[in-house]
């Protein structure tokens, strides 16, 4: 089976270009049939109950865990706690992590606002200062001077590994050893980036990585907060209810050991299979021959954009090493003009900020247009966005030169 | 997947939109509308006299949909009393939320009403009102300061 026939949603819309990936991945049949399977025959509650199903449940559900540690290459230090999506699991950092009045939080300036927003009322609600981590919009390596930000008081830095609006891939492991030197830890956003590359937290050595199921051929509604435990004896429950509890009174409770601890209520155990079953496909096809054909389209990409004379391509160059995306302008069109005139065509991108307001802001960029790419991209997929934005500069009366 | 000949009529107007792009002297408002979303960010310049529109202009950037909707506002509403202008914003509201409106409101609206599909692009709509929503709120402040 060729990757195109793997993705049922490429039957039910056969003219659909989705170059949109990098909000939301479209889901392989084994990953969907997975999850029917376990609504349709093996459904119950994990945890909670003695009779068989509800063992089995549990025991499914932990598998998945054990399954996105290994992809992750987690070790034996760290945990996975299950969270809603990768917002929710920066929100449970953000909420939980004890911050006193006078830390300072530092934060990549190119980090999504799920990382950025949690953080700055985390500062607020504690006292403690948030400062940013100023990058380039092109390279992902750090000068000692950028890295200065980080010092004796700094708490926690917290940056994307590949970052949503441009690209750029971070060398995440300088920061780690900086921050080492100062004894803050290191939260690395990794959801443009599981999925697309081989992801090892124990080679990064962060502290915590959050990544979004549906990001990578998994099921919206499940998300990962890998964490080391060291960090999360630290921290207090995030929200609280059934199945974090060891013994609850009248006035006071003792809480279940970690990662449970921070999973409260019933869980999205059919998110979790779904997101084992992701990772499974993942493994069978390769993640190194994904990566591989991942930057053969991102390269295609970049080459076919930047000889188009209307088009000015942002982001990292053409030989580095990057995110399978591409931000780019169109002379005289604004982005969403661009992306409702390429719709017109059957042609998914987005066009916007791209929920970075802050790195646009520092970029001076209103916002931009960005294709992404995944196991399913083709070169046709490419020629026939370079075809739609002929066709949007013709409705906005330039004419090809 | 959106109504071409809508969208295309609409980018026309843009291309031809610059008239009433422009600072004004003696300005009495200046309102800024935003729309986070497409990063639209326009202000609405108006010299109200005499509960009069005398004239308006609009400054800063947005895509093709907010600026030909700005400027299409601006050519209807100059030479309007604050009443009447309130009232047509209220028509195009209804009108964008794709509700129908009376023929008499359709005939005023002239060239607004190539945004009569808007409501079907909802990812969009708030581009076309957001220099009505400029305006709304410059009325409103006007009667404010009439108040006090
Ligand atoms: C780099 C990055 N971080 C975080 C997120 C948030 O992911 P989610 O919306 O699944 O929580 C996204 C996706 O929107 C992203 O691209
Ligand atoms: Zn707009």
């Amino acid at each position: 089976m060729t990757w195109r026939e793997s993705f049922p949603i490429l039957k039910a819309h056969p003219d659909l270009i989705y170059l949109d990936h990098a909000a939301t991945a479209q889901k392989p049949q084994v990953v969907i049939d997975r999850m029917t399977a376990w609504y349709e025959t093996e459904n119950a509650s994990p945890n909670r109950g003695a009779y068989g199903l509800s063992a089995s449940a549990t025991i499914t559900y932990e598998n998945a865990r054990e399954a996105v540690l290994k992809f992750i290459d987690a070790g034996k230090d760290a945990t996975a706690v299950f969270t809603k999506n990768a917002t929710e699991a920066l929100n449970l950092v953000a909420y939980a992590y004890p911050f006193k009045p006078g830390d300072e939080i530092v934060v990549a300036i190119s980090a999504h606002h799920s990382v950025i927003v949690p953080l700055q009322i985390a500062a607020k609600r504690t006292g403690a200062v948030l400062k940013y981590l100023y990058v380039d919009g092109v390279h992902g390596d750090f000068s000692e001077q950028m890295l200065a930000v980080i010092g004796p008081k700094t708490r926690l830095v917290a940056l994307p590994l590949i970052d949503n609006a441009l690209g750029v891939l971070y060398d995440v492991e300088t920061v780690v050893k900086k921050a080492r030197q100062h004894g803050a830890a290191v939260l690395v956003d990794a959801a443009q980036a599981v999925g697309h590359r081989p992801v090892s937290m124990q080679k990064l050595d962060a502290d915590f990585l959050v990544f979004s199921g549906h990001k990578m051929y998994g099921p919206q509604g499940i998300g990962v907060l890998a964490a080391k435990y060291e960090q999360l004896e630290q921290m207090t429950p995030f929200l609280a209810g059934g199945d974090m509890i060891a013994y609850v009174t009248e006035q006071s409770t003792t809480y279940a050991p970690i990662p449970k601890r921070f999973e409260a209520g019933t869980q999205n155990v059919g998110g979790a299979v779904g997101l084992d079953a992701a990772i499974q496909w993942i493994d069978a096809q390769g993640i190194e021959r994904i990566a591989e054909h991942e930057a053969a389209m991102t390269r295609y990409a970049l080459l076919r954009l930047s000889e188009h004379p209307a088009v000015t391509v942002l982001g990292p160059k053409l030989t580095m090493e990057r995110g399978a995306l591409v931000s780019f302008e169109v002379e005289g069109i604004h982005p969403h003009d661009m992306a409702t005139l390429l719709d017109q065509n059957g042609i998914a991108i987005r066009a916007g900020h791209h929920c970075c307001q802050p790195y646009m802001h520092h970029l001076d960029k209103a916002g931009t247009c960005r294709a992404s790419f995944s196991a399913f991209t083709e070169e046709r997929d490419i020629d026939a966005l370079i075809m739609g934005i002929d066709h949007a500069r013709k409705v906005f009366g330039y004419d090809r030169s | 997947m959106t109504d071409h000949n809508m969208y295309s009529e609409i980018i026309l107007m843009h291309n031809r939109s610059g008239h009433n792009r422009h600072a004004l002297s003696g300005e009495t408002h200046a309102e800024r509308g935003h729309n986070p979303s497409c990063g639209d960010d326009l202000t609405l310049h108006l010299r109200v006299v005499d509960g009069i529109i005398e004239s308006a202009s609009y400054t800063g950037s947005g895509c093709a949909l907010s600026q030909a909707s700005i400027s299409i506002m601006i050519d209807l509403i100059t030479g309007m009393d604050l009443d009447s202008a309130k009232n047509m914003a209220n028509d195009f509201f209804d009108m964008a939320r794709g509700e129908t409106i009376s023929p008499e409101a359709e005939e005023a609206l002239q060239d607004a009403m190539a945004f009569q599909n808007i409501a079907k692009m909802p990812a969009r709509t708030k581009c076309g009102t957001l220099g009505w929503h400029c305006l709304t709120a410059s009325i409103a402040e006007t009667t404010a300061d009439d108040v006090n």
